[in-house]
């Protein structure tokens, strides 16, 4: 291991050490396990800095934080699933005695033996660890492929074809009471007629051109080549929109973490 | 027959879910299917953790480049393991939640994995700074519509846009920018992604229906495999 | 804290650091101007040190604001406090930890709300991690705001399945099925908060809060629109956008990012005075946003700047 990599991980092991002993030692009133809980806090902080320290550059901190995130995340989901669907949903169905040992109420019923179908199947998906029997797993893939197929041909279909056709159909002249009504009472009032007829408008014209701009089986030329580039602009403002969002999103998960250091890790705010 | 009883499989469950829709005697048909999905979902976990193992214990073995970083991998996964599927420390014992207060899984949860994973996507924040000083250009029109509706919508969702417009009289409140800013989001935007919905949504029902009639068949991986 | 330490009330300390941060981030936008303008790069790591003062100053020296509700954040407001009494609302924590500091000062003030209207309280997720972080909100504000509600009479925990929308397809009709019992082991018959609920058709209301998948998409197509119950959505700002076409048809009311809950939240405090003095961390979160906004339109605008100067430049060349 080169010097400064042996400096840098011995100046990180004293930060580490120094901010236990402090933040443990503001515990002592507080906690019972106060020397625990400094450590928690500490450990924390101590990944949260080795995540940004990416931001320098790549370094074995950051590396170390990241295989533990991988390892840590993946036995987590395990854990839970087994507890909750294995042991809540298929356990109580199939084993009286192994509803009893877990403690969970056991379902009897006549036709509980169909619940071993997923366990054989679930055994199956696991043979794709295997080189020689990995085709195994072809049968629960495709049971879990004709499941989501299935579920989503219809609810797509209704909730993002349907629904949505539905809505786009909107009235082009709101609250109408004649042309002389309209242009006594102009105004840009956020709540006034003209704004709310405009935004209807926008709203159906918009929704058929940018569905004409997706559409590629035609050569945009002429009218349809209009309504194609009126398309891209909604299009644009709808991604400057998703940036702007999405920048206001990004930051919040900043804010988050600053907070975490300043107040629980440094104190430096209540 | 390696890849014929896959297809009839698919096409079976995905006619059954289909039908089961406008049905209803079929309902409970459906919702068995479903829990057979749902359980069949957890075993797709425990796949992707002995994949996991897999491949860390093979970069150990072949001592591999950083394969040190494979024993925090496999450190990290075991003693997670071990407390979720054992409760460790859990103060309401084996019938109790996983994630009680105080269980050891709880406390790797609060102290390591929600430092982890958020601090993580915290990263983007500062790509994000870097990417619109050096990346986004007004370099044609339809950048330019991009940029502006980006403007709008930054200043709108923050007190600093009524701030800046807010003495605009009640005659021209549209043109206040966080007025504006709900306008663009509930108009031109709506418009935009009811489009990208409708088009997604079109092509979700095709791909269903070639997947459920046997058309496509990448899932099964490649022929004579 | 900084008060304490350096013996300063802290109103002084706070408007004295506001007023360096804002002088010292002016200045520095200045500096990347000058520099864009000689045509000279800005390390990167320059900028990432600038984001992180930007957001990092007004968490030390806080500047609030006041909100106001939004229409698509008022609606949904107003549908929950117009609900009957007894009335039964589930709330789903379908989010994980990056998503957390957006969502889950929403979720917790659903979950405010709900119980000073005496509703009964359903909790569950969808992702193993949302579990995890429902036992956080339960500790803090249900058991730490609300102790004399019962669980299991007043609101009960679920928990998490696996399944995604699996999940959802089978509670539409049957919750029993899919959740037997709550997730300490107690058989949802033997509660009376499920009196009188089947399936997600007998609940009055269900919010979800999130922004991955599955999130409030799958609950529109699976529950909502297949049994007409009225829905509601916090999700994570990235994907407040792309829920737009669901309101307000199959979704009544949506609030989109940190903005949203600081929204919701200033309606609560507005309603309850009980919530006065309550951890308000959307509205608290807008001062370090707003200032992060306005350094992001500065760098957008100097990068324009630069650009356009540079191309006029190589014209003349």
């Amino acid at each position: 291991m080169r010097r400064t990599t042996i400096i840098a991980m011995a100046v990180v092991l004293g930060l580490f050490i120094l901010s236990w002993i402090l933040r443990s030692a503001s515990y002592v009133t507080v906690q019972e396990h106060y020397l625990i809980g400094g450590l928690k806090v500490t450990f924390s902080a101590f990944l949260t800095l080795a995540i940004l320290s990416f931001l320098y550059k790549d370094n074995p901190f950051y590396k170390f934080a990241e295989h533990l995130f991988v390892g840590v995340s993946a036995a987590f989901w395990m854990s839970m699933g087994f507890w909750t669907t294995i042991v809540g949903n298929l356990v109580p169905r199939i084993s009286q005695s192994l509803s009893e040992f877990f403690q969970v109420p056991y379902q009897p019923g006549s036709y509980n033996f169909v619940y071993f179908i997923p366990v054989i199947l679930g055994i199956m998906l696991l043979m794709r660890l295997s080189r020689n029997r990995g085709w195994l797993a072809r049968w629960p893939l495709a049971f879990i492929v004709g499941t989501t197929a299935g579920l989503n041909f219809v609810r797509y279909l209704r909730s993002d074809f349907m629904e949505q056709v539905s809505a786009t159909f909107v009235p082009l002249f709101v609250d109408w009471k004649g042309v002389g009504y309209f242009i006594s009472h102009f105004s840009l009032s956020a709540s006034g007629q003209f704004v709310a007829i405009v935004a209807n408008w926008v709203i159906f014209l918009g929704v058929i051109c940018g569905i004409i701009y997706f559409f590629f089986s035609k050569e945009h030329k002429g009218v349809f080549g209009a309504a194609s580039r009126v398309g891209i602009w909604v299009l644009m403002i709808t991604f400057g929109a998703s940036f702007g969002y999405t920048v206001m999103g990004r930051i919040s998960l900043l804010v988050g973490r600053i907070t975490f250091l300043f107040r629980d890790w440094l104190g430096w705010i209540s | 027959m390696k890849r014929q009883i896959p297809l009839i499989i698919t096409f079976l469950i995905g006619t059954i879910l289909i039908f089961s829709f406008f049905i209803p005697p079929m309902e409970k048909l459906e919702q068995t299917s479903t829990l057979f999905f749902d359980v069949i979902a957890v075993f797709a976990f425990f796949l992707g953790g002995g994949n996991l193992l897999r491949v860390h214990f093979n970069k150990l073995r072949r001592r591999k480049r950083d394969w040190g970083f494979s024993t925090v991998t496999l450190i990290g996964f075991f003693v997670t393991l071990a407390a979720g599927l054992f409760k460790i420390a859990n103060p309401g014992g084996i019938a109790a939640s996983p994630t009680t207060e105080g269980a050891l899984l709880q406390e790797i949860f609060t102290y390591v994995l929600i430092p982890l994973q958020s601090t993580m996507y915290a990263l983007l924040a500062f790509f994000v700074a870097s990417a619109s000083y050096r990346a986004f250009r007004a370099k044609n029109r339809e950048a330019t519509i991009l940029l502006v509706a980006a403007f709008v919508i930054l200043l709108g969702r923050t007190p600093f846009g009524m701030m800046l417009t807010g003495w605009m009289p009640d005659s021209l409140s549209v043109l206040q920018v966080p007025n504006l800013a709900i306008w663009v989001m509930n108009s031109p935007n709506l418009a935009g992604q009811r489009a990208i919905m409708i088009g997604i949504g079109l092509g979700v029902i095709s791909m269903s229906l070639r997947l459920i009639l046997g058309i496509e068949r990448t899932y099964l991986g490649e022929e004579g495999a | 804290m900084l008060d304490v330490t350096f013996g300063i009330p802290l109103v002084v300390l706070s408007d004295v650091g506001q007023a360096i941060s804002l002088l010292l981030i002016g200045g520095g936008l200045l500096w990347i101007f000058i520099r864009s303008l000689k045509a000279k790069e800005v390390d990167r790591r320059v900028v990432f040190l600038f984001i992180f003062f930007a957001v990092a100053a007004p968490i030390l020296f806080p500047i609030t604001f006041q909100e106001k509700a939004t229409p698509i954040v008022k609606k949904l407001f107003d549908k929950v406090e117009s609900l009957p009494a007894g009335s039964k609302v589930l709330i789903a924590f379908d989010f994980d930890p990056a998503m957390a500091p957006e969502v889950q000062p929403m979720a917790n003030a659903f979950t405010r709300h709900c119980l000073v209207k005496g509703y009964k309280v359903i909790f569950m997720s969808l992702w193993a991690t949302g579990q995890a972080l429902l036992t956080q909100t339960l500790e803090r504000v249900v058991k730490g705001e609300f102790p004399e509600k019962q669980e299991g009479v007043d609101y009960i925990n679920l928990g998490y399945k696996a399944g995604n929308e699996g999940v959802l397809n089978v509670i539409v009709t049957n919750f029993r099925m899919m959740f037997p019992t709550d997730v300490n082991g107690v058989p949802l018959d033997s509660t009376a908060v499920f009196d009188g609920i089947k399936s997600c058709g007998d609940l009055d209301l269900i919010i979800s809060v999130g922004g991955g998948k599955p999130g409030i998409k799958e609950w529109v197509l699976f529950v909502g629109d297949r049994v007409n119950v009225p829905m509601g959505a916090g999700v994570a700002a990235v994907v407040a956008p792309q829920l737009y076409p669901y309101y307000p048809k199959q979704l009544l009311g949506l609030l989109g990012g940190v903005k949203g809950a600081a929204e919701y939240e200033s309606e609560l405090v507005k309603h309850y005075s009980r919530f006065e003095h309550t951890d308000t961390p959307g509205l608290r979160m807008m001062g370090p946003q707003t200032l992060a906004h306005v350094v992001i339109m500065a760098f957008i605008v100097i990068g324009n700047i630069s650009y356009f100067i540079g191309r006029r430049r190589e014209r003349r060349r």
